[in-house]
């Protein structure tokens, strides 16, 4: 009756990423009102500099107000629906673009194609590249969404590339060839790979070898590089964001044919904190994606509300220098509680210098290396613990015990008792299992007695 | 050196069409009062700029809407952080409530079933990944919009089948012509999934009466086919008869009715004026395809400054009362004068009593009744009278000489601009003097993208007027 799209489950949204959210749902919790619901840390979001733009809104109201020097520009932006985008808009957002890059970028507005989010903008992107049943190489663990956004009407296959935290999660030459080769066992066509730099849910940039790497390897199998890179301006430490375009211009690559095979996506969503929003692009050296795009763009443009407030904000330059700068001490500061927060409770994290997530590794608290003790413990987590936070199999990681723990989505003090919590829970276990191994003990002692009492008697 | 998909590299876009060789012309040449007077003038976009004036009013009396003043900023943080799927409950419970007042209060709408998506674009082609295959096929009525070719096949793999209307009824749907449509898509081995319809229709601005609602529910009841019905013109009904939606007529007594095969397709671009903000809805009344497409919205949902502004917008309930009365009073008679104008000239059109746009008959200046004529016709009324009109075979119409006019997208002196040159185009042709068409190279008709005819500043007022229409692209325009 209806179609397979609709009756199958690639849309991903059985996976315990979004059934944590669900369960979070129904029991959210509130500093005031419900004080022992759940906390939610599996929700990447950029919630500490709103201050900074609202006071910038306050001073600026005809930005909201869709006005111009005063005069209402309502009526324009009413029928603007060009789906080349509010050029304004566009060249702002090149500009910022290229400041998060340290300005050793470039980008010409004209190769940008806005999108409705980086959801639409990743599906668009496919689209553009790949037909059905053709494959994407992704390194793992890789953002759950992409389940969806990648695959789902596309018609397109993810091929994971496996990294391990015996080399901290990076991607080596060997593993994009064995993902390679098992494609082509499984008669895939691959068209690309796909990265998110910097990682979700690692939190980490991605170092130059791991980049070059990446490049070589689409030069030499003649395949495209989607380089996912919403969290560019969440990077707090070095080492420094590297994109993939400076590192394929710093190998003169512009001339080349790998050139109009790397693309790269892009939001505002995690720098800004704006996802309601929906501001996502795409840009590409490739004439051929970047018209194709465009006429698709029309499926999710962006409203023409929101491209006149934020071409406004990214217009006013102090203002982002002072966000940009004031954003990345906040999340630094607060990766750094959580961190030591953790390290409190015995638990250990993937060093990471980006991102609004901490990848923590809770191995030592699983009763077996496997993912059924992965998913026993996130349970506990989520449900005794009330810690809605993301367990590795659902990002795809390949090794149980690994969660990526949100920091950046509530306030200093709603972190301090999630902190507070796991610490509890750990010390709780460690006591339990201590008691138990004490009773475990005492019995031993027990038994050893009585029987030697018998052995007594019998004599 | 890999090649992108077939999609990218096809022409399932659409924009190929010789449809939009006329909004080249318009825009290597667009007319503007006294920057560009020679220039054509556009009439191939059906926007509404009739009521904006009214809304900007109301806008300016409403500052908190618009998250700017002072207690509207502390709602910013709420707003920029809302991606929910399901929408802005506010949101939601305002759009359907418009919805019902559109309707005359006739029928009710359970804001639990309103989808959002990027415009109706967006939501054609959402539903028809919710409702379809790739290879399989949806019926429906020519003529057309045009951008249904692109909207529902190009990334969904699906095939449209025309049910072929006529000017000898109207191009009123009929029973046979339904069945036809079904029957070659059986023989052409198609598989059937839905039915779309335009009601008010475009490009014919006529609405669909009860008899033929009942019928056409009847027909996909009888098929188990789906029923789309896009009504994104509704409150563009200017003059009675009353407009009838597929919502008030599953309601009827005598009509019975799988409600999981009906899915109305909603947007303000039209009845408000708001092309620009992408408000787009699926409204379902079938579980699954709301739980489909709520996913499905991900990749286009309404920014949530905008839900903010429509939510605020549409509960004020004597906003809502005083615009579609006042729209309606502007559209009847913008539409009054024109095709009284038109008719004073000896130019016909089909009755109409919606849309933006009339369905011009002109047939007999047609050299013979061939499509080669009538793009031969519309060449000369764009080279030589300076319009942008819109060629019927372009819509798929299946009878030359049709043309759709939009008359709601311009100022009351642009309208008059244009009556004039119509006026002395058919004094011309009344003298007994064939048209001659200016020999026309291909080439300058050749579709381009070029970008150079975008806005580089549309903020400054030198380059055009608030009141003529913007160059922008052509397909984005066309939703029309």
């Amino acid at each position: 009756m209806l179609s397979s799209k609709a009756s199958c489950n690639s849309h991903g949204q059985d996976s315990s990423y979004f059934l944590g959210w669900q369960i979070y749902e129904s029991n959210p919790f509130d500093e005031l009102v419900n004080p022992t619901g759940i906390i939610q840390m599996g929700l990447a979001e950029n919630q500490l500099s709103f201050d900074l733009v609202e006071s910038w809104l306050r001073k600026n109201p005809d930005a909201m107000g869709l006005k111009k020097d005063g005069e209402s520009v309502f009526k324009e932006l009413a029928l603007f629906q060009d789906y080349h985008g509010l050029p304004a808009f566009k060249n702002e957002l090149v500009e910022y673009m290229a400041k998060i890059r340290g300005n050793k970028v470039k980008f010409d507005p004209n190769n940008l194609v806005l999108a409705a989010g980086a959801t639409s903008a990743n599906e668009t992107l496919i689209f553009c590249l790949a037909d059905p049943g053709d494959a994407l190489l992704l390194p793992t663990p890789y953002y759950p969404g992409f389940d969806r956004d990648l695959k789902w009407r596309t018609g397109v296959e993810i091929v994971p590339v496996y990294c391990s935290s015996s080399n901290g999660f990076r991607i080596t030459k060997f593993a994009l060839e064995e993902a390679y080769q098992r494609a082509q066992k499984l008669n895939l066509n691959v068209k690309g790979v796909l990265i998110t730099n910097p990682s979700n849910p690692l939190g980490t940039t991605m170092t130059r070898d791991e980049l070059n790497h990446l490049i070589s390897f689409a030069i030499a199998k003649d395949i495209h590089v989607i380089s996912d890179e919403v969290f560019s301006g969440t990077v707090f430490d070095s080492p420094g964001f590297i994109s993939i375009i400076e590192a394929a211009m710093d190998r003169n690559l512009e001339n080349t044919n790998v050139w109009s095979r790397i693309h790269i996506v892009y939001s505002l969503s995690k720098d800004l904190g704006l996802p309601g929003f929906r501001v996502g692009m795409i840009y590409s050296n490739n004439e051929t994606v970047v018209s194709a795009a465009t006429k698709m763009s029309s499926f999710g443009l962006v409203s023409s509300q929101t491209q006149y407030l934020l071409s406004n904000m990214l217009a006013d330059k102090k203002f982002t220098s002072k966000y940009m700068k004031e954003n990345q001490k906040r999340l630094k500061k607060r990766k750094e509680m959580m961190v030591s927060g953790l390290k409190k409770a015995g638990i250990e994290c993937l060093k990471g210098n980006a991102g609004l997530f901490c990848w923590v590794d809770m191995r030592n608290l699983l009763s077996s290396n496997t993912f059924e003790a992965e998913t026993e413990l996130w349970k506990k987590i989520l449900c005794e613990v009330g810690l809605n936070i993301s367990p590795g199999a659902s990002c795809h990681c390949s090794e149980p015990g690994w969660f990526r723990v949100c920091f950046a989505n509530m306030s200093h003090e709603t972190l301090q008792r999630a902190m507070q919590r796991i610490k509890y829970f750990v010390v709780e276990r460690s006591n339990m299992s201590r008691s138990k191994s004490k009773r475990q003990l005492i019995s031993n002692w027990v038994r050893k007695l009585s029987s030697a009492d018998r052995d007594e008697q019998e004599r | 050196m890999v090649a992108m998909s077939k999609i990218a590299t096809g022409n399932g876009h659409g924009e190929n069409s010789p449809y939009f060789d006329g909004w080249k012309a318009y825009e290597t040449n667009p007319f503007h009062p006294s920057d560009r007077p020679n220039g054509v003038i556009q009439m191939g976009l059906a926007e509404n700029q009739l009521c904006l004036d009214f809304v900007e009013k109301w806008l300016m009396k409403h500052p908190e809407v618009s998250l700017c003043s002072p207690e509207g900023v502390s709602k910013f943080k709420e707003t920029a952080l809302f991606q929910d799927y399901h929408g802005i409950p506010e949101f939601r419970q305002a759009v359907a409530k418009f919805m019902a007042k559109v309707r005359g209060d006739r029928v009710k709408f359970d804001p639990d079933r309103i989808v959002m998506s990027g415009g109706a674009t967006g939501a054609h082609e959402s539903l028809v990944f919710c409702l379809a295959d790739p290879g399989e096929a949806f019926l429906v009525p020519t003529p057309y919009y045009p951008g249904f070719d692109r909207d529902l096949k190009w990334r969904t793999g699906i095939e449209l089948v025309p049910i072929v209307c006529e000017s000898s009824n109207n191009f009123m749907i009929t029973r046979e012509a339904m069945e036809a449509a079904y029957e070659r898509a059986q023989e052409a081995n198609l598989r059937v999934k839905g039915l779309l319809i335009t009601n008010p229709s475009n490009p014919l601005g006529t609405i669909l009466d009860r008899e033929t609602l009942k019928a056409v529910v009847k027909f996909i009841n009888e098929k188990n086919i789906h029923l789309v019905g896009d009504e994104i013109y509704a409150a563009t009904v200017f003059q009675e008869p009353e407009f009838v939606s597929i919502s008030e007529i599953i309601e009827e007594d005598d009509v019975v009715c799988n409600r999981d095969l009906i899915h109305i397709v909603y947007s303000l671009s039209k009845d408000m004026g708001f092309p620009g903000f992408r408000v787009g809805i699926i409204y379902s009344y079938n579980d699954a395809v709301v739980s489909c497409a709520r996913k499905m919205s991900s990749f286009g949902l309404v920014s949530s400054q905008t839900q903010h502004l429509i939510a605020s917008m549409l509960s004020d309930d004597d906003f809502v009362e005083n615009f579609i009365a006042e729209s309606k009073e502007q559209l009847f008679k913008r539409h009054k004068y024109f095709t009284w104008s038109l008719a004073q000239v000896g130019i016909g059109s089909l009755k109409s009593n919606a849309g933006l746009f009339i369905w011009m008959d002109l047939r007999k200046l047609l050299e013979e009744k061939t499509f080669e004529a009538e793009m031969k016709l519309w060449r000369v009324i764009i080279n030589e009278v300076k319009l942008n009109v819109s060629p019927g075979s372009s819509f798929h119409c299946d009878e030359p000489g049709w043309f759709r006019v939009c008359f709601a997208n311009m100022d009351d002196n642009t309208m008059e601009v244009a009556l004039l040159r119509i006026r002395t185009f058919m004094m011309k042709n009344n003298e007994a003097m064939v048209p001659r068409p200016k020999l026309c190279r291909r080439s300058s008709l050749k579709l381009s993208l070029s970008r150079s005819r975008r806005m580089d500043d549309f903020m400054s007022p030198g380059i055009m007027s608030p009141h003529s229409p913007l160059p922008q692209s052509p397909l984005v325009r066309a939703r029309n």
